[in-house]
């Protein structure tokens, strides 16, 4: 690993779920880039990509979450986020909102700010060109694609990448990755019985790989996978991408 | 005698598509079903494998989505003038062209056109319009007996059923059963299956082959649908794979095709890009056994009396809507059923309608309206994994117009009491400005703190039960992030 990112500033957009329900990640995040020898903030202002409102109907809730988003990370270079469904809304949902608002303004802005967000794994491989972070992760693990990562975000095998240049790790193909989890925001409250198909399939194939981990790049789904797989016992633990890139030998994992 | 001894065909399910409850319930019943739910994983399996195999054999297969998404734009931005054109076309040809605003006026068209011809009985090529303006029972109440010919849509009809997939509308039964529909009813409507017949697949086409070829032989009538019609020429076509179309479109004196009006395309050389895609993307084959395009009437040469009836029957809700409207480049192939994982689970029943699935999602609401719980309810029967967009080959952009759809919904309910509205307009106090997103995260943190050794939460009362009832879920942990990040780096940031 080499540093080469001095004097980039990074703007973390934490995500609302994992600044509530998953702090771990946003601190993994923070521990990674800083490693690689970038300066991160924290904007205070931030609160949610509004996907929630979004995708339930409720297109008017989620325009001032437009409004934050541009208040809080304009004038950053970069904007960088754990989750690929996240930052997949800001990009393929907050222009269409500035539409739906009728306020050009915004919809200026938006376009500014949506050209510097970035998936943390899209951050690191394509703009400081690195895949090996020097991370260390001696355990066998699995990578769910998330479908906002892959077909909104379009992360592609990004983080496949990241993970496959970790020292130590054991990395098991899941089978029918490809295949959603089944969490799709309130689907999963919404329709909660085909949502629970889904996720029980997901989490069969993953106890079938035999892995310690399940991993992915977004916290919602690995909660959706991790609540049956913890009501079942499996034994298996999940973790976000950002936190694996985050350990390192000698780190207390 | 009883309603059901006269009938001359085997009568539907009781009920009606509009009647039915919301997707949620249905879905929760079809998953239920466990013998479904294998027959629909084996099917969907197969058919998305051989898709994928297929597919990947075409080096320009974007190129070829992009340009019949763009031709069918472009036929859709200009419909008018199209349908026009084929009109004249069609007349020129010798056909005769009949307008239908809804399912209504379709099936009083049809109905008269077969009653003028004397005949009590027409066999009927697979066709979806004709499924959606549900014509077999228009005909049967006029004591017109509708046989369908393609095998799937027979087990359909045989079973007392109804569709639950664009393409294989019998999807969800296995051999064995289809054996037994066999067995028990074809006796009852014309040549029966021998008595010992096995569930080999060759044995049961074989017993199809015999029941159907004495209504072929026998129909003065045929009807059928259309996958394409040409603008420039008045060509109709049918795609199929069994040739008992062929055998509709070229056996009997009068062929009657209701067509909806989106099918239209302005020139015959745009089939070519579709002719690509469809088999493909519906089947997984490079092309498909049975291609059939007839011109109106060539004397001396298949059917001498050609109707075309042209349905509109909503589609022009969607038109004049530019977000919906792209659910109109639909060709059927039904690629999004397939790899679709809700419509994996739940099956094509639950949808309400013959159009199931993904594109079924979209494009129910649009035709019927969002007066019906089932229709208010399917935009939201989908996790909007965006698969279906990757495989449609007119790229749909299907996830994008059930979000608009769930927005149209959302403005239908507001100001009724409901949770929901309520819930949302709560989320959005808290997430539209960061204090008040601060104070809802000390909260979470104060419920943390009172469970101080509790990481997971297990069975919880409604609502939260749609969650927990077979999902733990993690408790929020003391401290947010923001709060730890106030803390330790507070102070470098200013
Ligand atoms: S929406 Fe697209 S994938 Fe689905 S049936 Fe129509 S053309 Fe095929």
């Amino acid at each position: 690993m080499t540093i080469h990112a001095k004097g980039i500033t990074v703007a973390l957009f934490a995500t609302c779920i994992n600044d509530v329900m998953f702090p771990g990640t946003p601190k993994a995040v923070v521990q990674v880039l800083e490693r690689l020898g970038c300066r991160v903030e924290f904007p205070l202002d931030q609160t949610c990509c509004g996907q929630m409102f979004t995708n339930t109907g409720y297109f008017d809730a989620a325009v001032p979450n437009v409004r934050n988003y541009v208040k809080a990370f304009t004038g950053y270079d970069y904007v960088v986020g754990p989750s690929g469904s996240c930052v997949g809304a800001v990009r393929h949902q907050h222009p269409m909102l500035a539409e739906h608002a009728r306020d050009a303004g915004l919809g200026r802005a938006v376009d500014e700010v949506v050209a510097r967000t970035y998936d943390l794994s899209e951050f690191l491989v394509d703009v400081l060109g690195v895949t090996d972070v020097g991370a260390y992760f001696p355990h066998r693990v699995t990578y769910h694609p998330t479908c906002h990562s892959v077909r909104v975000a379009k992360v592609g095998d990004r983080p496949y990448r990241l993970l496959q240049a970790v020292k130590g790790i054991d990395l098991v193909d899941l089978p029918a990755a490809d295949q959603c989890c089944g969490f799709g925001g309130t689907f999963s409250v919404k329709n909660p019985d085909v949502s629970v198909a889904m996720a029980s399939d997901k989490a069969r194939h993953v106890m079938e790989t035999g892995a310690e981990y399940l991993v992915t790049g977004d916290n919602a789904c690995l909660m959706n996978i991790g609540g049956i797989l913890h009501r079942e016992n499996s034994g298996v633990k999940t973790i976000h991408l950002a936190e694996i890139l985050a350990h390192t030998e000698g780190g207390d994992r | 005698m009883t309603a059901q001894a006269q009938r001359r065909t085997p009568a539907p399910p009781p009920g009606t598509y509009l009647g039915m409850p919301k997707f949620q319930k249905n879905a929760k019943e079809q998953l239920a079903n466990e013998q479904l739910r294998k027959n629909l994983r084996h099917a969907t399996g197969t058919i998305r494998a051989k898709r994928a195999a297929r597919v990947e054999e075409v080096p320009e297969w974007e190129e070829l989505r992009l340009a019949g998404e763009a031709i069918k734009n472009r036929t859709l931005r200009h419909l008018d003038t199209y349908l026009v054109q084929l009109e004249d076309s069609l007349q020129k040809a010798g056909a005769k062209v009949h307008w239908a605003r809804d399912a209504a006026e379709a099936n009083r068209i049809v109905v008269g056109l077969v009653q003028a011809k004397g005949v009590d009985e027409v066999v009927k090529v697979k066709s979806m319009a004709t499924q959606e303006i549900e014509l077999n029972e228009a005909l049967e109440e006029a004591g017109i007996a509708a046989w369908e010919t393609d095998l799937a849509e027979l087990i359909v009809q045989l079973g007392h059923d109804r569709p639950s997939h664009i393409l294989v509308p019998a999807i969800h039964r296995n051999r064995s059963e289809v054996r037994e529909i066999f067995l028990r009813e074809m006796k009852q409507y014309g040549t029966p299956a021998p008595e010992d017949i096995t569930d080999d697949p060759a044995e049961l086409a074989g017993a199809a082959r015999r029941h159907l070829r004495e209504k072929f032989l026998r129909a003065k009538v045929a009807i059928s649908g259309a996958n394409f019609a040409i603008a420039e020429t008045g060509t109709l076509v049918v795609v199929e794979s069994e040739g008992n179309g062929r055998m509709c479109l070229t056996l009997p004196d009068t062929l009657i095709s209701v067509v909806g009006i989106e099918k239209v395309l302005p020139t015959f050389a745009d089939l070519e890009v579709f002719m690509r895609l469809l088999p493909r993307s519906s089947t997984g084959e490079r092309m498909n056994p049975y291609t059939s395009m007839w011109t109106g009437v060539t004397p001396g040469d298949g059917p001498q009396d050609v109707h075309v009836v042209l349905v509109d029957n909503g589609r022009t809700n969607a038109l004049a809507d530019p977000q919906g409207r792209p659910a109109l480049r639909c060709i059927r192939c039904s690629a999004c059923l397939n790899i679709c994982p809700v419509y994996e689970r739940v099956g094509g029943h639950a949808y309400g309608s013959v159009y199931p699935g993904p594109i079924g999602a979209v494009l129910n609401p649009q035709l019927r309206g969002i007066g019906h719980e089932i229709d208010q309810s399917l935009p939201y029967a989908s996790s909007l994994c965006g698969a279906c967009f990757e495989v449609c080959p007119v790229r749909i952009p299907i996830p994008d117009i059930l979000v608009h759809l769930r927005k149209e919904v959302a403005d239908h309910k507001r100001g009724k009491p409901k949770l929901e509205p309520t819930a949302m307009a709560a989320a959005g106090w808290v997430l539209a400005d960061h204090k008040h997103f601060e104070l809802a995260e000390r909260v979470a943190g104060l419920a943390a703190r009172a469970l101080p050794n509790t990481t997971f939460l297990g069975p919880l009362p409604w609502p939260a039960s749609a969650w927990t009832r077979a999902r733990d879920l993690p408790m929020p942990p003391p401290e947010s992030f923001r709060k730890w990040w106030r803390t330790n780096r507070g102070e470098e940031q200013q």
